[in-house]
């Protein structure tokens, strides 16, 4: 055998445990759910092709949609606006050649790595509206907290407060990394010249780390989007709804409704917000993250 | 103020604020360290005191004995620790194919390990569900523990990649030369070197599938099969009410304790590999 078809026939050789998993679990799948998605399909009858009512009755016909799509934007817009500006806070902080970095950085980075089910508990517990040690905080200084996760406007401030605990995790890291990353004479050349910090901020530090900022915010929506235990152990989606969350939706209709076919058409539509949404943040990139040198 | 001075007002203000921050975002750490150990009386009240008086170490014993907590550990594990050496050794092994070897259509297929990335497993988990269904594997550890197996996961084999491309191809061509097969290459030589990046990627593996909630959720029925996650969520609706009910928080409390010490523990003692594994993570972009 010839050396070059020996080493492609390796190559994919070792490659093909993902060429397996790829087509058993996601491309096969893909394919299935869209067929679904144009089907009446309740689990125990086989799937039924009814062509686009089910988007038909999703976009015009279904209170619920609308609601978890408002909730998960609004969730997602207040969690990553305060969350990004946060961690960069934090990282901002720690790059100040700070002695005992990591300490501060472990301090930082411990409340990610409780479990969600735990985390979820646990700020039940801090949100109660009697004994929970925010309100009771709260009404030290003469405020009477609301009731939180019982309160259809209050629950999902509270989502997104809980969602602030992990400022200092993975997110900050790589803004810190980020800022690392620029070079040190730039700061001295600026110095030389006098430059206060917020120039220094506005035109150093934030053109150079903009490429970190734009992936957390990207991948940030992206994981926000999909929120789920927390409003699953915390609210059950309540009050009348007010936490139902997109992903919560589509696993009560596909796990607790067995409707097969209308959770697969959630997905895809889910699917496609998230990509256009990425897309429209990569084309909005070109007007403020800096590549340098380009 | 002399410059001096203001450097050291400024500094001190700095390290400060840092000291606040950390502490602030432990707090919800510690009131729930704290409420585990207390009695009843003194969680349902306004004064409820940081340090426990009595301290009721006997919580934590009672939590034992009100559920199969051991068996939740037991699962926990096994759904942990099995997905993470396949994962790991799966996404090594394609890591591997891509980084060293050259065969048509590379770069699309690694195109598409990356896009892979993006789909939220929303989209797949129906059909999913429906395959596991149909094999009879509902209630079993099954559908948590083979996927793994198959390619490893998306970033896993990019972040492994990454690493291969660091080490000299150099050191391939000399082995070869010495008569080793592709295996052994990668068993004797590269393995051995990428121990740090192979680190990082079981310790991210590890965590995410003891979190991980969705699928046990989705699979698993009965009780003795359940990991902490399911476990925890029983012993809240049975003994918490569902928006934090006043009836045991002193208990849940220590069984969340209970839950998160793996993932602390690991993290203490390697967090290195923690830190590697996120930054290098960024630098996809």
């Amino acid at each position: 055998m010839k050396p070059k078809k020996r080493e492609s026939i390796l190559g994919y050789l070792y490659i093909s445990p993902w060429i397996i998993g790829f087509l058993i679990f996601t491309a096969g799948p893909m394919m299935a759910s869209i067929y679904f998605s144009f089907c009446d399909y309740q689990l125990l009858i086989p799937p039924k092709w009814v062509g686009i009512s089910n988007y038909i009755r999703i976009f015009f016909n279904d209170q619920l949609f609308l609601k978890s799509l408002w909730n998960t934007f609004y969730y997602t817009v207040g969690s990553i606006t305060l969350g990004v500006l946060g961690s960069l806070f934090l990282a901002v902080l720690l790059n100040q050649r700070v002695r005992g970095e990591t300490i501060f950085r472990s301090m930082f980075y411990l409340p990610t790595l409780t479990p969600a089910v735990a985390m979820a508990i646990l700020w039940g517990w801090l949100f109660n509206t009697e004994f929970g040690l925010i309100n009771r905080t709260l009404s030290k200084i003469g405020i009477q907290g609301p009731a939180w996760l019982y309160s259809t406007e209050w629950v999902i401030p509270a989502f997104i407060i809980m969602s602030l605990w992990g400022i200092g995790g993975s997110r900050m890291i790589i803004l810190l990394a980020g800022l690392q990353g620029i070079p040190q004479e730039l700061y001295d050349a600026a110095e030389v010249d006098g430059v206060n910090w917020w120039t220094r901020l506005r035109y150093i530090t934030l053109p150079l780390l903009s490429p970190s900022i734009f992936f957390v915010i990207v991948t940030g929506i992206i994981g926000s989007f999909q929120i789920f235990t927390a409003s699953y152990i915390m609210t059950g989606g309540g009050p009348a709804n007010a936490s139902l969350f997109y992903v919560l939706y589509l696993y009560r209709n596909a796990f607790e409704y067995f409707k097969m076919g209308y959770a697969s058409a959630l997905a895809w539509i889910l699917f496609i917000i998230i990509i256009t949404l990425t897309l429209f943040q990569f084309k909005l990139a070109g007007k403020w993250v800096y590549y340098g040198g380009q | 103020m002399k410059p001096r001075r203001i450097y050291f007002f400024s500094r001190s203000l700095l390290y400060i604020f840092l000291a606040f921050a950390g502490l602030l975002l432990l707090i919800p750490l510690l009131w729930a360290l704290s409420t585990s150990f207390k009695e009843p009386s003194q969680i349902y009240t306004e004064h409820s005191p940081w340090i426990p008086k009595p301290i009721v170490w006997e919580n934590y014993i009672e939590v034992w004995r009100a559920l199969p907590f051991a068996t939740f550990y037991i699962n926990s594990l096994i759904i942990t620790v099995i997905p993470t050496l396949g994962a790991t050794l799966s996404a090594l092994l394609v890591a591997y194919g891509f980084a060293r070897f050259n065969f048509p259509l590379k770069d699309i297929f690694f195109y598409v390990v990356l896009s892979t990335m993006m789909i939220p497993p929303q989209v797949t988990i129906i059909p999913v569900f429906l395959i596991f269904k149909n094999l009879g594997w509902i209630d079993t550890f099954y559908p948590l523990i083979i996927p793994s197996f198959l390619g490893g996961g998306a970033f896993n084999i990019f972040l492994l990649r990454q690493f291969f491309m660091t080490i000299p191809k150099e050191l391939d061509d000399a082995a070869k030369i010495d008569g080793c097969s592709s295996f052994d290459i990668l068993w004797k030589i590269l393995i051995p070197l990428l121990k740090p990046a192979i680190t990082t990627v079981a310790i991210l593996t590890f965590i995410g599938h003891w979190n991980d909630f969705m699928g046990p959720l989705i699979y698993l029925k009965s009780l003795q099969k359940y990991p902490l996650a399911l476990g925890l969520r029983f012993f809240q609706t049975h003994f918490g009410g569902i928006v934090g009910g006043t009836a045991h928080h002193n208990l849940l409390m220590a069984a969340s304790i209970l839950s998160l010490i793996p993932c602390f523990v690991l993290f203490i003692a390697a967090q290195k590999y923690f830190i590697q594994g996120i930054v290098m993570s960024g630098l996809k972009q």
